[in-house]
């Protein structure tokens, strides 16, 4: 097998695309920006430090043993007499290096491990994961000064082993990014393809664990930084070569005598950390993307608009939506429109369909009667009437209490809308007793009832169970009942039985029928089947791209379409699509055994 | 590699695979003649994306046997298996993570020519072919999966599948995320494709229509094992088995007059009394 350098081939347009938009979105960060300059000004001073200092690191003159910061030695003279600054910028040297030292050790150790461990588990993994914990338990700072009893003042060393003790940081954050990306299918189909582990590491696994490596190994150097200093400071480092740390510890020998020789060192200390955690930040919100988005006031409704059309046309109606129109709120104060002047209603006892593909609006619809449209949406004109009585006009305590009492709402994926910590008997309860006002037993015994009217054939063992040892088709019946719970008018469904199968799906809309004509429930039915419409819906709207396009009776859109919409898209539905002609024998491609293209 | 002489693509026979300690395949055997379309139906949970990756060396065989071409493939190491990858290829169900999004469409595209050693240029010159066969616009290559639409998204699936002319391709729900009319075109698209190149498609789908509308045979499976097994029109319209039968009758048709037929011999089948 010829192995190609897949990074050589790749077109790098996306990847320097990106990464410009990145350097943008630090950039555009003042902060960060700062940081970077005081950090880069820091490193360039140590890394140029026999020019930039005025004199050499052990360069002594007795009759400046802590002087005050003067005209010869600018920041004054240490215990020893040397120049304190010249020292601060030849001590950034092994204080940067040492501690970056610490940074390369850790991730090296820790991002190999991890990657291995999370992507291989096994043995591996859980050997791995039992040394990170005895790593994580082991007290660094008394390890490193027993260390220091044994081999002396080797600030190498020291800070080889301080990057030992850090790893376990590394090894748990890229494992658990491994792991979950491992199961993706892009690198399922990635291993279809035939690559290589190393290469699936390298091209698919990677990407993702880049960025928080980068930002960890800011805040890692930071801490070594420190940790170094600390260590400096109980005087376990060689004292040949300045650092900050032991500048510290001079600086304290002679706090009586030369209590200025501690602002220096300590502000660079603080100052570098500052900065590491600085730009770690700012990378960490330049790789997420976007800035903030602008927060638009939940739901506000536009005074205009609700001015506009204030009176219901269809008093006697159950719900009536009249040219409503939903926008979200852009990031440049713009607003997008998802919903466009929608009008329809519901009698009591009506079943209305609201019909359309992704995007479509047709759930934002829904969610602006219940008036639970996601951060950020807003209903920017029209009005929405409860029986005559205008939803706008209600504050969201209200609203709260018409979503229980008035308008039961059956989610789209049933599983995630109940509380996986409470047993299902619970969360039915609650409402009842909270909502409905009904005493422990009353709630219970109602609950009972509702989860045998839902179909659900023994009703103690789902109240006591809790949600992931029911079924999907169960969850649904259960969230049914909860909906039902207390006895609304009007039932909202957001596609009830996407997530189900198609015979689950079957009695889910046979149990709907059944407890809408016992109850002579309105119901606003959204969803994508068409043949959920033919089955269940008096009436149906089709919308597209935030509008209605059509709305009738049911038989009639069926017979007769006569929007183009809604013509193409019955003449999509594969129900009735040809069969494939029989297939003409043909004999197999012989494998071939060489790689030619 | 010598190989025997056979009429068929895919031969497998009696296998069972588990999860720990459930058994997800209780013995299944299924054929894939070349430029067939098997059409595999059935509930979740029922095994049939449990043998799309079987097939595809993803979920580990208990027991019986994949045979590719003749040739035993269920227990493949990785090197036969890299060889393999040429021949079989798969399309995953969710096109929004079956891409690698940090990977423009033309890396993404790239990525399993480059595997079985075909040259740069060569490589991107398939990748425009590609990106023609598929539908898609040939500056697709230069731009991330987040710019693509959904059914868009699945025709780069399909490039990429398409990639190395593998002579069969594992279809795990392909359609399923997808809105009504996108799921007509690509349908179409895979057809279309078949038609033109030989290809064999495993197609696994929860939906009878949609199995209906492009598999040759058609398979129902439940509870890890196959009930029925037969011609597209067939399985599909007249069924014998009783599950295949309550699988077709649950499934709401497009035609409420229709529909309301169907649900009244569904629940007189059912021995319940319709409303």
């Amino acid at each position: 097998m010829s192995t190609v350098d897949l990074e050589a081939v790749t077109t790098p347009a996306v990847a320097t695309r990106q990464g410009r938009a990145v350097l943008r979105r630090f950039l555009r960060n003042p902060l960060a920006v700062i940081a970077s300059l005081v950090f880069l000004a820091i490193v360039l001073s140590a890394v140029f430090a026999l020019w930039l200092a005025p004199y050499g690191a052990n360069f002594t003159k007795l009759a400046l043993v802590t002087a005050p910061p003067g005209e010869e030695f600018l920041l004054g003279g240490d215990g020893a007499g040397r120049d304190v600054l010249s020292r601060l910028i030849y001590a950034g040297q092994l204080t940067l290096a040492g501690s970056f030292l610490t940074v390369l050790v850790a991730a090296g150790l820790g991002v190999s491990t991890g990657l291995i461990a999370g992507y291989f588990g096994g043995w591996f993994d859980r050997f791995g994961g039992w040394m990170a914990n005895f790593l994580i338990v082991l007290p660094g700072t008394i390890v490193l000064v027993a260390m220091f009893t044994l081999i002396g003042p080797n600030i190498i060393i020291t800070m080889v082993v301080l990057g030992v003790l850090i790893a376990p940081n590394f090894f748990r954050l890229v494992r658990n990014l491994v792991i979950s990306v491992r199961n993706e299918l892009y690198v399922d189909a990635a291993r279809v393809s035939g690559l290589s582990d190393g290469r699936i590491i390298s091209r698919h696994i990677l990407s993702v664990v880049r960025a928080p490596i980068i930002i960890m190994a800011a805040s890692v150097w930071g801490i070594a930084i420190v940790v170094q200093a600390g260590l400096e400071f109980i005087g376990l480092g060689d004292p040949t070569t300045p650092t900050w740390g032991s500048m510290l510890l001079d600086a304290y020998n002679n706090i009586y005598i030369g209590r200025h020789l501690l602002l220096p060192p300590g502000l660079m200390i603080g100052l570098t950390v500052g900065a590491l955690i600085l730009i770690g930040n700012g990378l960490r919100d330049a790789l997420n993307g976007e800035e903030a988005i602008m927060v638009a006031p939940r739901q506000r409704v536009k005074d205009t608009a609700r001015a506009a059309v204030a009176v219901p046309s269809v008093p006697e109606a159950l719900l009536e939506v009249h040219g409503l129109s939903v926008g979200y709120a852009g990031r440049d104060g713009s607003t997008k429109t998802v919903v466009r002047s929608v009008g329809f209603t519901i009698a009591r006892g009506e079943i209305l369909g609201l019909v359309g593909e992704s995007g479509s609006g047709k759930t934002q619809t829904a969610l602006s009667v219940l008036r639970l449209l996601p951060e950020g949406g807003m209903v920017t004109g029209g009005g929405i009437w409860l029986e005559g009585q205008n939803l706008a006009g209600f504050s969201d305590a209200q609203m709260q209490a018409i979503r229980g009492r008035r308008i039961g709402y059956i989610p789209q994926e049933p599983m995630s809308n109940l509380d996986p910590l409470f047993r299902v008997g619970s969360q039915l309860c609650e409402p009842l007793q909270v909502v409905g006002g009904l005493s422990r037993q009353e709630a219970r015994d109602k609950a009972l009832a509702l989860l045998e009217r839902v179909g659900i054939a023994d009703p103690h063992r789902v109240f006591m169970s809790y949600p992931h040892q029911i079924s999907g088709g169960m969850a649904q019946r259960v969230l049914i009942a909860g909906a039902l719970s207390c006895d609304p008018d009007l039932l909202i469904a957001d596609e009830p039985t996407t997530a189900l199968d198609v015979t689950v799906q079957a009695e889910i809309l046979d149990l709907i029928r059944d407890l809408q004509a016992e109850r002579n429930l309105g119901v606003l039915m959204v969803t994508h089947n068409f043949g959920v419409v033919a089955d269940l819906c008096d009436r149906v709207a089709v919308m597209r791209g935030g509008e209605i396009v059509e709305l009738g009776p049911v038989n009639d859109i069926f017979a007769r379409p006569q929007h183009d919409y809604t013509r193409t898209l019955l003449a999509s539905t594969l129900e009735d699509a040809p069969v494939r002609p029989p297939l003409v024998p043909r004999p197999p491609r012989q494998q071939s055994a060489g790689a030619e293209a | 590699m010598s190989t025997i002489a056979t009429t068929n693509l895919l031969e497998v026979d009696e296998l069972t695979v588990h999860y720990g300690k459930f058994q997800a395949l209780k013995g299944v055997s299924v054929t894939l003649a070349p430029g067939e379309t098997l059409g595999l139906v059935g509930e979740s949970g029922s095994g049939k994306s449990t043998l799309g990756r079987a097939v595809l060396g993803l979920a580990e065989v208990s027991s019986g046997s994949i045979r590719y071409l003749g040739r035993e493939i269920s227990r493949l190491d990785r090197a036969g298996r890299r060889a393999l990858s040429r021949e079989i290829q798969v399309v995953f169900q969710d096109p929004y993570t079956s891409l690698n999004a940090m990977l423009s469409v033309g890396d993404i595209l790239v990525e399993p020519l480059l595997v079985q050693g075909t040259n740069g240029a060569k490589a991107r010159e398939r990748v425009q072919e590609l990106l023609d066969q598929v539908r898609l616009p040939s500056d697709a290559a230069t731009r991330l999966p987040r710019e693509f639409s959904g059914g868009q998204r699945q025709r780069i699936a399909i490039a990429r599948a398409l990639a190395i002319n593998p002579q069969l391709i594992v279809c795990d729900e392909p359609v399923s995320a997808l809105d009504l009319s996108t799921q007509a075109r690509v349908i179409d698209l895979f057809i279309e494709i078949q038609e033109r190149t030989g290809v064999a498609y495993l197609f696994i789908s929860h939906d009878l229509a949609v199995v209906r509308a492009i598999s040759h045979r058609v398979a129902v499976m439940s509870g890890g094992k196959i009930v029925e097994q037969g011609p597209a029109d067939q399985v599909t319209s007249a069924p014998k088995d009783d599950y295949t039968r309550r699988l077709l009758m649950a499934a709401p048709v497009p035609d409420p007059i229709a529909q309301a037929e169907r649900r009244r011999a569904r629940l007189a089948q059912a021995g319940k009394v319709p409303a």
